[in-house]
């Protein structure tokens, strides 16, 4: 058996992270790869598409009835669905109260120690949109995950939120071994792309990994809570997830750490590819009517 | 070349030499807290209030020290959650004096430390749920306490707990006052801000809540107000104020109630002993309800009497006249006390470290009994302190704040005080250096100090500890 590799999905909230690990990590087992997911968002959804599961019960809710985590065994919390991939998530509590940095922490020292992690090929942690605390960067912390997938679109939010997660990435990589694996554009169709997002990846001194296209597929396999490699693995778009977990593997060991980009040097990419123009200095600020 | 010339000039040389052995920028901010009393100057020309410096081993606590240990721990009839996990309460646990009657468990709940024990999820999924089930197990357990009060820990303020709103759906349930206090420890340089924070609370919902209809006023009443009872303080101060004829409607917190605390706001007069810790809530009630304060100091004959004069100048004559009285009756107890020690203590130099109020408070009591005191500095005083300080100490004295382990050591071991005066922390090295040591913070399990009564006791602790025979027994292992 070959190491294991840990890997770990980022990218602004709602940009489909957990879709795209989902696919990809299917895609994966396909390929006759062992996995662990560690979902690693108090909303625990990260597995929902593996395990045809609304939500799955979660360490940290299981831990809470139970009186606290030393009670727990490994069985109680771990579920296998879709080619037997193993799902794990870790919780958390509801807005607006407690720690749900600390319950991250909690949970993936509890998978630890209880020997989660044998015997398997991967381990992919999804986290949270935001990396809001030190809780949320846990899963890019020293043993933790060696390569970061940022999952992002041409959109000028999710291309700020790409070079804030390097940011954090570039924190951790001297004092560990994290490295950024490259990023994974999901097609919002918006103006130039993949040309945006190519050029964003050479910014930061990394690759494109995968153009995914859009495709309704995808959502009609999420309304059934599969993914499209199970959905539908003759269509073109598990051909894609097929595509991108190839890519992945591959990868092991190709890892950078990156150079992330003033907001500035950000606003010249896009001026660079016509999406913002010179002019809009003038524009800043302006409502419609008053254009 | 005088004498106190030459005290300067070896002070002075002093600082420059524990100076020396700090890294040059943190030099630079030790010297602004270290410094030699000038006479005539209006502070002692140090800066204070000012977090303590990395690497150093500083004697300070936290702001839950100062709300739970200092302000609200004394209040005895309520009970006082330590909030958070279970090591801030566990290892606060009776570490101050502060005496009270009562029947423990009943409606003394001094000495009990209870904690609602923070786990992992109470972390993770917040402890407002486990902070109500507290509350209503101490209502259960305890019927007759009429109040509670939460004090923070760290995390509570890390997590974001809603402690106000528990604290108001609680009062409404149980119809008893509970008192949300946010003294989490990281907050502020010292416990300092615990002081204050905790002062706040007592103003917005104890004094703002209270019902003092029924009370029945007289022109004689007044407060106790920051007298900690350690060791009986606030009782043996507390009798040369009623024998004046005054009527003291409340005191706290030592020996504190939570009614007295209520019945505050009908004083006629405010009596202060601790100026650092609770000068706060004093002005918030000169201001809102016109009620003056005057700080007192009962510590030693010549500050008790001058005192009661001065509490007894906001009176009628009548009061001033009793005042007299009583310092006349005294006269003969203090004149035995004098003629017995001061022969033993004539010349003996001490050296002080302690909270906020003491080092400057118990110079008078020393010089009673003939002693000198050279060295003074404070944990967490500020401005204030030290220009109240300079009406106490002598030219030439050395003076300290925040004062760090390898300070404190290297000035007592060049100038050889016969007495150093601190903490439990402090005591053992110093006694290791063969120099005789007082707690206090807490009179070393000795006490009351405050007070007529008291400064027999004082008189006598400071004799046994300097004129010990133990001292001349002690030798230094290279002299054979």
């Amino acid at each position: 058996m070959s190491a294991l590799r840990q890997i770990a999905f980022y990218g602004k909230g709602g940009i489909g992270k957990s879709t795209t690990s989902q696919n990809t990590l299917a895609a994966l087992a396909e390929m006759g790869q062992k996995i662990l997911i560690v979902g690693c968002d108090p909303k625990a959804d990260s597995t929902r598409l593996i395990l045809h599961a609304k939500a799955q019960d979660t360490v940290l809710s299981l831990a809470a009835d139970a009186g606290s985590v030393e009670d727990l065994e490994l069985e109680d919390v771990l579920k296998v669905g879709y080619r037997d991939i193993r799902c794990v998530e870790s919780g958390g509590p509801e807005p607006g109260v407690g720690c749900a940095g600390r319950g991250v922490i909690t949970a993936i020292n509890f998978l630890e120690e209880n020997g989660a992690y044998d015997g398997v090929d991967y381990v992919s942690y999804d986290v949270l949109g935001d990396v809001v605390c030190g809780g949320f960067a846990m899963p890019i912390r020293e043993n933790k995950a060696q390569e970061i997938y940022i999952v992002m679109s041409g959109e000028m939010m999710a291309m700020y939120a790409a070079n804030n997660i390097s940011k954090g990435i570039l924190k951790y990589a001297n004092a560990g071994g994290v490295r950024l694996g490259g990023l994974i554009c999901n097609e919002r169709k918006t103006d130039k792309e993949y040309e945006l997002a190519d050029a964003l990846a050479k910014k930061l001194g990394t690759k494109l990994i995968h153009f995914v296209p859009r495709d309704n597929v995808v959502q009609h396999a999420e309304l059934r809570r599969m993914t499209v490699l199970e959905y539908d693995p003759e269509s073109k778009q598990a051909g894609e997830y097929r595509a991108l977990a190839q890519k992945v593997h591959a990868n092991a060991g190709n890892g950078v750490i990156p150079t992330p980009i003033s907001m500035d040097e950000l606003e010249d990419l896009l001026l660079e590819f016509g999406i913002m123009s010179k002019e809009d200095e003038s524009i800043v600020g302006k409502s419609k009517s008053a254009a | 070349m005088s004498a106190v010339l030459d005290d300067k000039t070896r002070n002075q040389a002093l600082i420059q030499e524990v100076l020396e052995a700090y890294p040059e920028k943190a030099a630079k901010k030790r010297a602004k807290h270290l410094n030699v009393y000038e006479e005539g100057k209006p502070d002692c020309g140090v800066k204070s209030n000012i977090k303590s410096l990395p690497g150093v081993m500083t004697i300070r606590g936290c702001a839950y020290a100062g709300s739970k240990g200092v302000v609200w721990g004394p209040i005895k009839d309520m009970v006082h959650i330590s909030h958070g996990p279970v090591g801030c309460g566990q290892y606060s646990w009776g570490t101050r004096r502060n005496y009270a009657s009562g029947t423990v468990g009943v409606d003394n709940f001094t000495v009990l430390q209870v904690t609602s024990d923070f786990q992992e999820k109470d972390i993770v999924f917040g402890g407002d749920k486990k902070l109500d089930k507290v509350i209503d197990e101490i209502t259960e357990i305890f019927p007759l306490a009429r109040g509670i009060s939460i004090q923070s820990e760290c995390p509570i303020g890390l997590i974001g707990d809603d402690i106000e709103a528990v604290a108001k759906k609680k009062t409404k349930e149980i119809s008893k006052t509970i008192v949300p206090v946010r003294c989490e420890g990281f907050r502020g340089v010292s416990q300092s801000l615990g002081h204050h924070i905790a002062n706040d609370m007592v103003r917005d919902w104890v004094l703002d809540k209270a019902d003092n209809k029924g009370f029945e006023s007289t022109p004689y009443d007044v407060t106790i107000i920051g007298d900690y009872n350690i060791g009986g303080d606030a009782w043996s101060s507390r009798i040369l104020l009623e024998e004046m004829g005054l009527r003291v409607i409340a005191q706290w917190s030592g020996d504190g109630t939570l009614a007295e605390m209520e019945k505050t706001p009908k004083a006629k007069l405010n009596l202060l002993h601790c100026y650092r810790s609770m000068n706060y809530i004093s002005r918030h009630m000169e201001e809102k309800y016109g009620i003056p304060w005057v700080e007192y100091n009962f510590f030693g004959p010549s500050k008790i009497a001058a005192s009661l004069r001065e509490i007894a100048s906001h009176f009628d004559d009548t009061i001033k006249e009793n005042a007299e009285k009583v310092i006349a009756k005294y006269q003969a107890m203090v004149d035995g006390i004098i003629a017995k020690y001061k022969p033993r203590l004539t010349g003996k130099k001490v050296m002080l470290y302690v909270g906020g109020l003491r080092p400057r408070h118990v110079v008078g009591a020393y010089e009673d009994l003939g002693m000198e005191v050279v060295g003074a500095g404070y944990e967490f005083a500020h401005g204030d302190d030290y220009q109240r300080t300079t009406h106490y100490v002598k030219d030439g004295t050395l003076i300290y704040d925040d004062v760090t382990g390898f300070e404190f050591e290297k000035f007592a071991e060049k100038i050889r005080p016969d007495l150093v005066g601190s903490g439990v922390k402090e005591k053992y090295i110093f006694q290791k250096m063969g120099i005789p040591f007082r707690q206090m913070h807490s009179w070393d399990y000795s006490g009351p100090y405050h007070g007529y009564d008291g400064f027999a006791i004082f008189a006598r602790d400071m004799d046994m500890a300097i004129n010990s025979p133990v001292w001349s027994m002690t030798k230094a292992p290279w002299k054979k």
